[in-house]
């Protein structure tokens, strides 16, 4: 879609309700700008991150929260090759198989975007597990099913690394939807009602 | 200044390791001692026959030059090949090598691609000279990294950028510079005489198992890279010593084929088609091609590989995404949804420009024609250039006495290592110019 006030291609898309009508603006990412848009995310990088560490800190107050010390990812280590996540960042290639395990938290979302949102693999497997074709990912569904405290606090665990994980990788809309899913299991009750 | 690299000795060391052991090996002209298998594999006569991939033919084959699919694969067990010792990049190539030239994987080429493989070469790449390397990469059989690295593995050094327009030649003396240095082990194996699948050992990956094609024939090069993949792992093999033990891959339920690059993850499948669209070029809707294929999440390139401009108008596509669709599902998007489209747009500018512009096109495939008739000295970018011009009037029928055919080889034996191959000596840039010159104006002349 082209830019309303260019040739450009439109990259920001607003709807708005004016006097009862529908008003659509389409707009490339520089004249986004010049019109006082935030093209980055809605909410300022700042304004995120100042959430995200007042959350951080209630989480690890509530009874339920897991307490996970802020960590600097470029420091995470491969324990079979050596190499740091911060080498990874530098160079774009892994060490070794165990590489995936060890940065799984900080490069998921970076693959999630490499790979236009793939996550999983479903294509083909070695003869040597069964050559069968692997299933495709159960559809990430809210802990619902698991309705246990030990599976919500797994749970938690994994979705407040993850987070840790996007803010230092800079990955802000990953971590405002690890934002929003940490949310809702901490208080299903909350979610319900609206 | 004395060229100090012409006189050493290490470099003209024959790379091939399956050539006949203790037999005597074929002199050139020049006295350098080259391997028995490369020389017959790559003679001149071999090189005037042109690449198999580069025939010409095939479904598509007015825009369509080749397509190219490949399988990245390492071994489990064992780091990726940067952060692997010499003795573990030892280690993955003999443990390849005693697979990849097995009864199994041979007879699998032979039988699945429907080429005339009858046999495999194995080359050590860090034993080959600097002029068999360049070959092998100007044939598409190995790629220009898989020739440069020096000891340091994948991001080894990339000697200062060449300038665009000497690409090829910078590419020469690149791989000139780091021949004598030895190097990490690596190595590719390659079906003979048709060359249709290689099999690059130590590259990035430990494995990148790579079939081409002429014109558009993705399905069954899918076909051939997935049962070799299959061959090399040993599927579906009584477990008796005589074939070696198959290849266990680095793989994980959730990333399916672990990859160096994350993103090669996953299916580690790469599918690209080198197209030739002059007249999306030269009615300025290439840009919207490219914005098009971006958005598509593809990747556009020029001939001479990534950040080089489309010399001659030839790019080649391939998908970026590897991960979370199946090799099919990335493949027939690719083949019968997207590439089509190119195809179609790319035709319909022919149409529009022979039928509303016939006198300059005319003018401009028929000059084009002339200077290569007629030069007496060619860079290797202006001879691609020109044919690219050529090729554009012979499948628009303003060009009739030249045969596609011929463009297709010229396209090849210009590069400048197929030109010392065929002239069997070693020549500087302005030789080769000249040489240049005088091998198209052969090809040209008669008709
Ligand atoms: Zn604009
Ligand atoms: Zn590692």
């Amino acid at each position: 879609m082209k830019c309303d006030k260019c040739a450009s291609e439109a990259t920001v898309h607003e709807v708005r309700i004016q006097g009862g009508k529908k008003v659509e603006r389409h707009l490339c990412e520089k004249c986004a700008r010049e019109e006082g848009f935030a093209v980055q995310s809605h909410v300022t990088v700042p304004e995120l991150l100042g959430q995200l560490i007042a959350e951080q800190a209630a989480a690890a107050k509530s009874e339920i929260g897991v307490p996970t010390a802020p960590i600097d990812p470029t420091k995470i280590q491969c324990p079979t090759c050596g190499t740091t996540y911060g080498q990874f960042r530098h160079s774009g290639l892994l060490g070794c198989a165990v590489c995936y395990e060890a940065f799984e938290a900080p490069l998921s979302p970076l693959l999630q975007r490499a790979q236009e949102g793939g996550t999983h693999h479903t294509g083909k497997v070695p003869k040597r597990l069964g050559g069968q074709r692997a299933a495709p990912p159960a559809p990430a569904k809210a802990p619902a099913a698991a309705s246990g405290l030990e599976e919500r606090l797994r749970r938690l665990e994994t979705l407040k690394k993850q987070l840790n994980a996007a803010v230092a990788a800079e990955q802000y809309e990953q971590a405002a939807s690890l934002r929003d899913q940490i949310r809702r299991i901490e208080s299903p009750a909350q979610e319900s009602k609206g | 200044m004395p060229r100090s690299r012409r006189s050493s000795t290490s470099r003209r060391r024959a790379c091939a390791t399956r050539s006949a052991g203790s037999r005597a090996r074929p002199r050139n002209r020049r006295g350098n001692p080259v391997s028995g298998a490369f020389e017959s594999a790559f003679s001149a006569a071999a090189l005037r026959r042109g690449a198999p991939w580069l025939r010409g033919t095939g479904p598509d084959s007015d825009v369509v030059v080749s397509s190219r699919v490949r399988l990245a694969r390492n071994l489990a067990g064992l780091p990726f090949v940067r952060k692997a010792g010499r003795e573990q990049r030892d280690r993955i190539l003999s443990l390849v090598r005693e697979r990849a030239m097995s009864a199994g994987v041979a007879r699998c080429a032979a039988t699945g691609g429907g080429g005339q493989t009858e046999r495999m070469l194995w080359l050590d790449i860090h034993r080959c000279p600097a002029l068999e390397r360049t070959l092998l990469v100007e044939r598409h059989l190995i790629s220009k990294e898989h020739a440069k690295q020096g000891g340091g593995g994948a991001t080894a050094a990339t000697p200062g950028q060449p300038a665009p327009k000497e690409a090829a030649e910078a590419a020469t003396e690149a791989a000139a510079a780091s021949a004598s240095a030895g190097g990490e082990p690596r190595a590719v194996a390659i079906t003979l005489p048709d060359e249709q699948l290689s099999i690059m050992v130590n590259e990035e990956d430990h494995l990148r198992i790579q079939v081409l094609r002429s014109g558009m024939d993705l399905d069954s090069a899918l076909d051939l890279t997935d049962s070799v993949d299959d061959a090399l792992e040993g599927a579906g093999e009584p477990a008796h010593g005589a074939d070696g033990p198959g290849l266990e891959y680095a793989y994980s339920a959730r990333f399916g084929y672990l990859t160096a690059c994350p993103t090669n993850v996953g299916t580690g499948l790469r599918v690209s088609v080198m197209l030739h669209l002059p007249a999306l070029k030269l009615t300025g809707e290439m840009e919207k091609v490219k914005r098009a294929t971006r958005d598509l999440s593809l990747a556009v390139r020029g001939y001479y590989g990534e950040g080089s401009d489309a010399a001659g108008d030839f790019y080649q596509i391939s998908n970026q995404t590897t991960l979370g669709r199946t090799e099919r599902a990335i493949l027939d998007q690719f083949e019968h949804q997207i590439i089509p489209q190119v195809i179609q747009y790319e035709r319909h500018a022919r149409r529009v420009l022979v039928e509303r512009r016939r006198r300059v096109i005319e003018d401009q495939v028929l000059r084009a024609l002339g200077v290569l008739r007629h030069a007496r000295l060619l860079t290797p970018e202006e001879a691609l250039t020109l044919l690219s011009q050529v090729r554009l009037g012979i499948y628009t029928g303003l060009i009739s006495n030249v045969p596609a055919q011929t463009v297709s080889q010229l396209m090849l034996l210009t590069q400048p290592a197929h030109l010392q191959r065929l002239l069997d000596r070693e020549m500087d840039q302005n030789e080769r110019r000249e040489a240049r010159a005088d091998l198209v104006r052969q090809h040209l002349a008669g008709e």
